[in-house]
């Protein structure tokens, strides 16, 4: 059964519509992640969900209730919150921000009882924030306050955890150790998670469902293998489809134009550097034979000038390699990063053996002087 | 258990400090009493009628309106600092004092021109009216700039103005009245009788009971209004009582006893720091605690410092609240660094 859903919601600011047509449906132990551009309007939907700005058209519904109709108190038991906005609370300690999560089961003057602090303890030991409890909040780091924010969240007991950019301001390490804590939790607790991400390798990982926004609706929305496939993510955020691979969500820089001035011999991973720091230098380059199913083969396909490719599986052709030479010739100089041989790259021998043969090859380090000359 | 033997000191060190300074407050002046006399006095042993009157008609209402005026002063600091988030809000820094002080400076010339003596409770209402339209130009500014000290300046600036115009009036209101009128305009606790001190019991505990019961939703304001929302507390209901209370209680302050600075500022951070904590259930009970021993001091000081010549009570809480302020400035930026 969905524990939350969103019937042709439409959200914004004063009168103006933000994001309109939004539809979605979360299960109990699903994450639906949100993505899109800054601005799209991703924290403006989640603020309206946590009933911080008013819904402009269409409902949200909790366990088939319109949240409309429920008490704040009742919406607090099943829903709670983790923002993007800073807080520095006055003198609390760690402990005193999760334990705020009990508020909406204290009494008229917010006491807690034996039951609310075990809660608190608990909430604290399973995010792994326990040390921290009699530790000033603000004398705290960003990843361990996210850690905080997140247990005061669980605190809250909610069915419904909802997360505006929880990773922003962490570091690699941070952002991994908060989802991978997040997606215990919501296996632990069938927790139902809607939550916002800048980073799409990220989303494309953690998410059940992802709900893409553009153009002021929810454009798409579906599996993460429907998401990140095709050139959809490019659209979305606006970029050079060549240069983003959506299999790692990963984007090269733009690719330095103009006539090729150097040949790489590519294949099995190590060239992906030396293609970079042509790229920072600015020097156009071409690069191959290269098969399809190659490591190096999203990197090249970003950044090089020409290309020579090879069908996955096959071994290089003499039709590849003819075309490779020729390319190499119009080249100053050719760099090998090749150092793995094997059936499928017997071809690119021949090219290196043609290299030397003509005093091409040079060091990757030699790339300044020889173009100096 | 740690942090409840602390709040117990805390409570403990502020009523001790109360009634020593009440006692002090009885017996110093420019008549000296000793201890037993005053006891004496107090219990009806002592046949002095010229006693009598010093401790009952003037020493006894003074102290008690010190001790309550200031209490509902430092709570309506407090209820300010946490409504507009700003550790330096209080009412007569945001200009609601001064406000205060016009309007119903402003009604009583009115009447008195008219030889209409107010009483205190129409005093108390016009003091309100003018409490609550600074109020409201703080909230418009508020409404659009979020920063803190935007906030400040145009509270001092509105407090300029209020007190301008209040010159203003009093120049020309040219009344046998105006010395009072400008006693009180400077603030001073002297001058309430039995039956002011009435009114201002019943409305500052009344007030102070109705923020006592407000210290549960306050307590989820002070983690930002994203998470009192999500705490379940109705936001727009909570902020119109907060500014209701903190008006009506400067308010209150002001019709008895003039614009007093630094006490909203400077106690409810005295009283944090000494109770560690900032939860409004300890601090709304020890901010009005904080307040009346803060007063009553500084009282006791405008006094006697320079007897038979009496301070105005502001220059007294400025001396030792203003570097409260820079202290709260400084340790603000520390943190930042």
């Amino acid at each position: 059964m969905n524990v939350i859903c969103a019937e042709n919601l439409s959200v914004g600011y004063g009168k103006k519509i933000i994001v309109g047509d939004i539809d979605f449906k979360v299960r109990h132990g699903e994450i639906l992640t949100i993505i899109g551009a800054n601005g799209s309007g991703k924290s403006t939907i989640l603020k309206s969900i946590l009933q911080q700005l008013e819904i402009m058209g269409g409902a949200v519904f909790i366990n088939g209730k319109n949240i409309r109709e429920m008490s704040g108190n009742e919406v607090s038991r099943s829903m709670s919150a983790v923002m993007t906005e800073r807080i520095e609370p006055e003198l609390m300690t760690c402990g005193d921000v999760v334990e705020s999560g009990r508020y909406p089961y204290t009494n008229r003057l917010g006491i807690l009882s034996k039951n609310d602090s075990k809660k608190t303890d608990e909430a604290m030991k399973l995010v792994g924030v326990e040390s921290l409890k009699y530790t000033d909040f603000n004398c705290i780091s960003d990843g361990q306050r996210q850690r905080v924010m997140l247990a005061r969240a669980i605190c809250q007991e909610p069915e419904i955890l909802v997360l505006d950019e929880p990773t922003s301001f962490l570091d690699i390490h941070h952002k991994l150790e908060l989802l991978n804590i997040l997606k215990k939790l919501v296996k632990e607790k069938n927790l139902a998670v809607i939550m916002s991400l800048h980073e799409l390798d990220l989303a494309q990982k953690v998410s059940d469902r992802i709900i893409c926004i553009n153009n002021g609706m929810a454009e798409k929305n579906g599996t993460p293998e429907e998401i990140f496939s095709g050139d959809y993510i490019s659209r979305l955020y606006n970029m050079n489809n060549k240069n983003f691979n959506h299999y790692y969500c990963s984007a090269e820089l733009e690719r330095p134009q103009g006539k090729p001035q150097i040949f790489v011999i590519s294949g099995g991973g190590d060239g992906i550097s030396v293609y970079r720091r042509l790229q920072r230098m600015g020097i156009p380059f071409s690069a191959g034979v290269v098969h399809e199913n190659d490591i190096e083969y999203p990197v090249i396909m970003s950044l090089a000038v020409e290309t020579v490719i090879e069908k996955a599986f096959e071994p290089v052709s003499d039709l590849s390699v003819k075309k490779a030479l020729e390319i190499m010739k119009k080249c100053s100089a050719v760099i090998n990063t090749c150092n793995k041989w094997g059936t499928m790259n017997k071809g690119n021998d021949v090219l290196l053996e043609t290299a030397e043969k003509f005093g091409l090859l040079i060091q990757t380090d030699d790339i300044l002087k020889k173009l100096r000359l | 258990m740690n942090k409840k033997s602390r709040y117990f000191t805390g409570f403990l060190i502020l009523l001790t400090c109360m009634c020593i300074l009440f006692f002090l407050n009885l017996i110093s002046g420019s008549v000296k009493f000793s201890l037993n006399e005053v006891i004496d006095i107090l219990f009806g042993k002592s046949n002095d009628i010229s006693e009598y009157n010093i401790i009952f008609k003037i020493r006894l209402p003074r102290i008690t309106s010190a001790l309550i005026l200031g209490g509902a002063l430092s709570l309506s600091g407090f209820l300010l600092q946490t409504f507009f988030s700003n550790p330096i809000a209080g009412p007569f820094i945001l200009g609601i004092s001064s406000g205060a002080k016009l309007v119903s400076a402003a009604v009583m010339i009115f009447f008195l021109s008219r030889g209409i003596i107010l009483n205190s409770a129409s005093l108390v209402i016009s003091a309100f009216i003018g409490s609550i339209m600074s109020m409201g130009f703080i909230l418009i500014i508020s409404g659009r700039v979020k920063k803190m000290s935007v906030l400040i300046i145009s509270g001092v600036m509105i407090g300029y103005i209020c007190s301008a115009v209040t010159d203003i009036i009093v120049t020309f209101a040219d009344d046998s009245n105006i010395v009072n009128l400008h006693n009180w305009s400077m603030g001073t606790f002297s001058g309430t009788d039995w039956d002011d001190i009435k009114v201002i019991s019943i409305i500052s505990f009344v007030l102070l009971v109705c923020a006592f019961l407000m210290s549960k939703p306050m307590s989820a304001y002070q983690m930002g209004e994203g998470y009192a929302i999500n705490m379940g507390v109705n936001i727009k209901l909570f902020r119109a009582e907060l500014i209701l209370l903190s008006s009506l209680l400067s308010a209150c302050v002001t019709a008895f006893a003039g614009p007093v600075s630094f006490v909203g500022i400077a106690v409810p951070h005295l009283v944090k720091s000494l109770f560690g904590t900032a939860k409004p259930i300890i601090i709304i009970p020890a901010s009005f605690l904080g307040g009346a021993v803060f007063c009553l001091f500084c009282d006791l000081i405008a006094r006697t410092l320079f007897s038979p010549v009496e301070l105005s009570i502001s220059s007294v809480t400025a001396v030792f609240g203003s570097p409260v302020v820079m202290w709260i400035m400084l340790k603000k930026q520390r943190r930042k660094l």
